[in-house]
């Protein structure tokens, strides 16, 4: 059972951590991209903010659904039979 | 570790809080307590979801209502300029992606409702955790229902999945209406990799796969992000209750109490950006599949 357990907890660290370096990565990216285009074009800042944004949601989707399940694993295990 | 509602027994550990705090008030549809027996469980509907989204949906309306029932052609007042900036941003968000005027008549205030209702229902994650299920606890089993309550509706899956298939039928119904049936079908075999006989099968799948993958992808992103939220705040919650219990200025423990707060503040201020901004996310992302559901390939 501690095995187990010890199990899932080193997939959870796994999950959320690849997950996180996936996400960061890809903000990062984004955000410079953002940046030297709002240096070039200083007039489309806003509306290129607003599709930073929406980017910024869909690339931490599939991070986040990760964290969920993660935070599943930790506290209501399903394959646990208790 | 116990929370105060336990005052004076051996309480719950913090593993128990947490599961305790992350489950539904359930019932079968012949009205008994039950819990959900596996991941997917079709006979069970978790009812307080099902209670506050209503709820919320119906308060939403009743603002927009207001709002719309007062517009006069004079100078707005602040709730009214609100609304108005509001309903602005999604039509302007509209006119970018539908081309189709006569669809934006239905989808632009689709969009509106979705963002309102959406906005709402996360909101209610910045809602003190234990304050709505302590209500409940002194209410609720004395009429018979169980002992659990969880307020936010777009931290349970099955509500998130709901408005993304919903989303999903109102862009079949736009995909028959604008392309015909017979247009539409011939696309799905005929895209995107061409109208050659032996292709109609990987074209085919690769339609089946990107209605399933958007659709999905459109729940769990805002289930994913509303879960995550909510259990930070059990957690954070969990630290104010250890230094509640253990009131002892020479045990480090005691510190958590300004962890709680320090941790607390941070984190709903983050989550205000998260709730706004998973709206606004949906919202774009239903007025983007409608819109593409009008393009053809």
């Amino acid at each position: 059972m501690e095995n187990v357990l010890g199990f899932v907890a080193l997939a959870c660290g796994l999950i959320v951590g690849l997950g996180a370096i996936g996400a960061s990565i890809g903000i990062a990216l984004m955000g410079g991209k953002f940046l030297e285009a709002s240096a070039r074009q200083p007039e489309l800042m806003n509306e290129l903010q607003t599709k930073m944004f929406i980017l910024a949601g869909l690339i931490d989707a599939a991070f986040l659904i990760g964290v969920a399940i993660a935070l599943l694993f930790a506290f209501a295990n399903p394959f646990v039979l208790a | 570790m116990s929370a105060a509602e336990h005052a004076g027994t051996q309480g719950p550990t913090s593993g128990e809080y947490i599961q305790h705090h992350l489950q539904h008030l359930q019932k079968n549809f012949s009205f008994e307590n039950v819990k959900q027996s596996s991941i997917v469980d079709f006979s069970v509907f978790n009812l307080d979801s099902v209670f506050f989204s209503v709820l919320l949906g119906i308060l939403g309306c009743f603002f927009m209502w207001r709002a719309a029932r007062s517009a006069t052609a004079g100078v707005p007042g602040r709730f009214q300029a609100a609304v108005e900036i509001l309903a602005e941003m999604v039509e302007n968000q509209a006119k970018g992606v539908v081309r189709n005027a006569k669809s934006r008549k239905l989808v632009s205030p689709l969009a509106l409702t979705v963002f309102v209702w959406i906005f709402l229902m996360n909101a209610m994650d910045m809602i003190p955790v234990d304050l709505i299920p302590m209500i409940w606890h002194s209410v609720g089993p004395a009429a018979g229902f169980s002992d659990y309550m969880r307020v936010v509706p777009t931290a349970d899956l099955s509500s998130t999945l709901g408005l993304s298939v919903s989303v999903l039928l109102v862009c079949l119904v736009y995909n028959v209406k604008i392309k015909g049936l017979g247009g539409w079908l011939h696309e799905l075999v005929a895209a995107p990799f061409g109208d050659r006989w032996f292709l109609y099968p990987i074209n085919f799948l690769m339609q089946m796969i990107e209605f399933i993958a958007k659709t999905v992808s459109h729940g769990m992103r805002l289930f994913g992000n509303m879960f995550a939220g909510e259990l930070v705040f059990m957690l954070i919650a969990l630290m104010g209750g250890v230094w509640a219990w253990q009131f002892n200025p020479l045990t480090g423990v005691f510190w958590l109490g300004f962890g709680h707060v320090v941790a607390g503040t941070v984190w709903s201020l983050f989550h205000i950006l998260v709730i706004t901004l998973q709206a606004f996310i949906f919202m774009m992302l239903t007025l983007i599949y409608v819109g593409q559901s009008h393009d053809s390939h």
